[in-house]
Formats: C-alpha cells, structure tokens, sequence
C-alpha cells in the first residue's frame, strides 16, 4: 500500500535538498537562515510520521517549529539571484514546444483525479494500492512525479537539479509564509485545550436578547466570519464559535436544524478567510507569486464578494434551519 | 477571562502589523500556558499540531515542476495562446475559470487549479494577454487589479465548491468534532447537500463581479493614458459609458 506518510518524506527531502542549494548560494546574503529555516522544515516533516502516530516524543519538534518562528520571524531567511532563462530564451523555447507546454501541467490534476477515483478501491495483495482517506493527497504527489517525468521528456532538460532549483527560486519567494497556516492550525489545538471557546460562549450569550433566532443566528455567522479573520483558518473558528453558540444556542435551545447550521456555519467562516492576511496561503502566499507591489491585492478584491456572501449565509440558515 | 489574551495578542500584532509567525507563535504560548498548560505540555502541542496538519503544505512538492515548465516558456505560451482566442474577454476568462473551479471542487478535484499550479503559470497571463489585446500595455495598476482578481477567482471557487464534496477536510471536522463531543450522528451528505445554497450564491455575485471586470480595467486604462482619444475603441466607449453612469 502506498502511504501518505511516504509523500510528507519527499516533501521533507524536497526541502532538505534545497537546504543544501540555499546553504551554497553566494547571491543569498541570507544564506545560512534560510538553510537552517527550511532543513529544519524539511527535518519535522519527516520527524513528524513518528509524532503522529505517537511513537516519539513531540516536544522536539515544538522546538523545531519555536526555532522556525524565530528564524522566519526575525528576519534571518532570505533569497538569492535565481540563475534562470533570459526572457528571449523562453520566447525561443515557448515557439519550439508550444501547447506541449501545458501537457505536464494538465498530466498534474489528470493523475490527481484518477487516484481520487478510479484507483481508489483498487486492490494490491491483500490491502488497498492507495492508503484509504488519503488519495486525494497522494494522487497530488503521484501527479507531480508523473509530470515532472513527462516535463523532464519535453523539455529534454536531463539534470533533475535544474527542476529543484528552480523550485527553490518560487519557495525562497514565498519565504516564512509557508510556515504560517500549519502555525495556525497549532493555535486553534492549543486554543481549544485551553477552554477558549466556552469563554467566549459566556460572553456572547451574555448581549444575546433572548429566544431571538434571527440575532443569535446573525451571531453565530458574524462571529465565524470574525474569528476566522483572527486566526486565519475557518476550522480553527469552528470549534471555538459552535461551542460558544452553534450547538448550545441554536441547536439545543432554539432546535435548528443541526445540517444547516453547521454547514452553513463554516461556510459564513470561509467569507471571514476571504478576508484576512492570516489566510497566508490563500491570500499573501498568491499576491507573492503573481509578483504583486501590494500584497493585501487579493483580499480587497475579494471583500466585497464576501461581504455579500455573509449576508447570504445568514438568510440562508434564517430560512432554513428554523 | 484570561485565556482571551491570546486573541488579544492575535488583534494587536495584526494591528501593528508585526510579522505573523512571532505573533500566532506568541498567541500560542501565552494561551497555553494561560490554560493551564504545562511549558512542556505547550511545546507537545506546538509538536503534534504541526505534525498533524502537514497536508496544507503539501502543495510545495508541486513547484519543481511548475518551476521547470516556466524556465522553458510556460507563462509565454498561455499569453499566445491567449492572443489566438481573439474574442475572450479576460473577465469571461476569470469567470469562467471560477465555474470550473468550483465544479472541480464540488467532484472532490481540488486540485484542479490552485495558484502555483494554475494561476500563476496558465490563468493570469491568459487575462493578461487579453487585456493586452484590447488596450495595448497594462499600467501597473490595472495588472495588480487583474491578478489579484485572478487570485480570487481561485479562492472563491475553492472555498465555495469543496463543501459541496463530502470527502473534503472541512466537512470531515464538523462530522469529526460534532459527533465526539455532543455523541450525536451527523452524516457528512446532509453536511454537503446544505453547502449547495451558498456555493449557488458565489457563482453568481462573483461571476458578475469578475464579467464586471472589462468594464473597470477599460476606465482604468483609459484614466491612466488621460488620452482617451488614442485609446482603443472598445476601452473608449466602455469609459464613455461609465462616466456617464458615475454622474448620476
């Protein structure tokens, strides 16, 4: 059976390699912070199959991530002059292959979907070819290996190294924002062990007018919007608001519909990560690869769109839950 | 009360603008150790967190190839591509790529598209090159209102199409947390169906706003050039058309 845990180790050796790429890189003047922020990166990924399953102990990858924050936070990483085709290069070659270009790019969500379902219940031996839950994750991993094959072939481009370094160029790019949505979801574990949720329950039921479905219902979105501006990630809103009103106020006390508000609840969360710079990978994370001057370029484009759709959200649950 | 120091912590270093990672790092520590967390105890937390939400930067593995492809002529041979569809507005291009984004999502194909491997590469220099066409360079301003627009065509069509597929992380987290701590049996298909309003609703408003989008660039590149006169003539009715509308 093909593991998920097999794909976080080449991720993992993706990046130690590139480690060893930045650490010889002159034109970084950066260059031993950004070989120690991403060995490390690339060391806990591969640490982390054992924490997962439980059989190491976590608290030296707590360490790793402490000194990751440090390094990336602090300023010490940092990008060299990426050694690339001139402009008239890539006009040369983009004539001679032309559309062919955009076969390996297609082969990616090609094989991603065919392990997602054709070869989801296929069997080898006596288990699954594919680790249950997981194959839309490896099929991304099979994809990519199946097109970087098939771009090696097209391009005849023979070094593996030239493909690593010009990855290394985009993730010295995005840099530290890399780190922040896994950072994230560490939050929201911490902030739910820690009893966060019923406190802010507390307070909102406390200016709630009571047995008003429509306020509490407006709440309830409002809150999952703001929440998840805060911390960036809706499934980390999610616990802290359903806990505080979701499921003690409109479920239990006024007898919603459990689908609906649920559903619909996350959903007026994810107007929230359209909105927030903490949305690192969705919002900061793209304005870095499209080369933008202003970074918060996609979520004004997006504010208005959810806006709209949090107004939506509520008069969706409004009409349907109740 | 005290463990809401760390939303407290959250707001102000977003306020002031500090950089991310020192301050959701800080929110961490002091709520957990606020919480009654042993320092050990936090430093684990720190540990199994990441371990267990390695999946959101799987998509990294996928930059070699996207890299490679461009050093070879990618980004140029979407703007020629795009220059052979002479009649494809870059709003309906956006907008179409929004629908099936959203559709793919809704399959469970997430990825179908995504910024490093679609948006950056193919998507934006296609609407690019279609504004190009019509209107000659692109000031800086309307190339950063036209990728960032690019950007959230993904977005919207991923966060609003996913919820539609019942295997997808975040109706797996309401079932997940729902059933183990109210012990209730929520089934992720009813989950999925209640997902369907909202999606209908992102199609429309942000499939308008981006055909919508034609419209703006064109007074924007006709304002920029202030020669109207030597604009083309599509921006030059367009911005026509606006004034007159903005001087109601």
């Amino acid at each position: 059976m093909i593991k998920v845990e097999w794909l976080y180790w080449l991720v993992g050796a993706v990046f130690l390699a590139m480690a060893v790429q930045m650490a010889a890189d002159r034109s970084n003047p950066k260059r031993f912070g950004s070989a120690a922020f991403w060995g490390l990166f690339g060391a806990s990924f591969v640490y982390g199959t054992w924490v997962a399953d439980k059989s190491a102990p976590a608290a030296p990858l707590g360490a790793a991530v402490l000194a990751m924050i440090c390094l990336g936070g602090l300023g010490f990483t940092g990008r060299g002059t990426p050694t690339t085709t001139t402009p008239e290069q890539r006009a040369a070659s983009a004539a001679r292959l032309g559309s062919r270009l955009f076969v390996p790019a297609l082969t990616l969500p090609l094989v991603a979907l065919t392990c997602a379902t054709l070869l989801k219940d296929v069997h080898l031996g006596s288990g699954l070819l594919l680790q249950s839950g997981s194959e839309a994750l490896l099929g991304l991993g099979i994809g990519t290996l199946v097109a970087l094959a098939v771009a090696h072939l097209l391009t005849r481009e023979r070094r593996p190294v030239t493909a690593l370094h010009a990855g290394r160029s985009l993730v010295e790019a995005i840099g530290w924002a890399l780190l922040l949505p896994q950072l994230l979801a560490v939050l929201g574990t911490i902030f739910q062990a820690s009893g966060v949720g019923t406190q802010v329950g507390r307070i909102t039921t406390h200016f709630l007018p009571d047995g008003n479905t429509y306020a509490a219902v407006a709440l309830y979105c409002l809150g999952m919007a703001l929440f998840t501006v805060i911390m960036g990630n809706a499934f980390a809103a999610f616990p802290v608001m359903t806990a505080a009103i979701g499921w003690p106020v409109l479920i239990t006390q006024l007898h919603g519909n459990p689908a609906v508000v649920l559903a619909v609840g996350m959903l007026a969360g994810f107007c929230g990560t359209l909105a927030t710079p903490m949305a690192a990978n969705f919002n900061l994370v793209p304005a870095t690869l499209l080369e933008l001057k202003d970074q918060y370029g996609p979520i004004k484009a997006q504010l208005p769109t959810a806006g709209v759709l949090l107004v939506c959200n509520i008069a969706i649950m409004s009409l349907f839950a109740f | 009360m005290i463990v809401l120091v760390g939303i407290l912590i959250v707001v102000a270093g977003f306020a002031t603008r500090r950089n991310p990672l020192l301050v959701v790092g800080a929110a961490g520590i002091v709520t957990g150790l606020l919480g009654g967390l042993s320092p050990v105890k936090v430093l684990e937390t720190f540990g199994t967190g990441f371990a267990s939400s390695r999946s959101v930067t799987l998509f990294a593995v996928t930059l070699p190839v996207i890299g490679l492809l461009e050093r070879h002529g990618l980004q140029e041979q979407a703007r020629t591509l795009m220059n052979r569809l002479a009649k494809v507005s870059a709003g309906r291009l956006l907008a179409c790529y929004l629908v099936i984004r959203q559709l793919g999502a809704a399959l469970g194909l997430t990825a179908l598209g995504g910024h490093p491997q679609a948006v950056r590469p193919m998507i934006a220099p296609m609407a690019e090159a279609a504004v190009e066409r019509r209107h000659g360079t692109l000031t800086e301003k309307a190339r950063e209102r036209l990728r960032s627009f690019a950007a959230s065509a993904d977005n919207v069509g991923l966060f609003f199409g996913e919820d539609c597929f019942l295997a997808v992380g975040s109706i797996l987290l309401i079932t997940g947390f729902v059933n183990a701590t109210y012990h209730t049996s929520l089934e992720p298909v009813q989950l999925a169906l209640w997902a369907v309003p909202t999606a209908v609703c992102a199609t429309l408003v942000h499939g308008l706003r981006l055909l919508r989008l034609d419209t703006v660039l064109a007074r924007d590149l006709a304002t920029a050039s202030g020669r109207p006169a030597d604009a083309p003539a599509g921006a030059r009715t367009a911005a026509a058309t606006l004034t007159a509308e903005d001087s109601k």
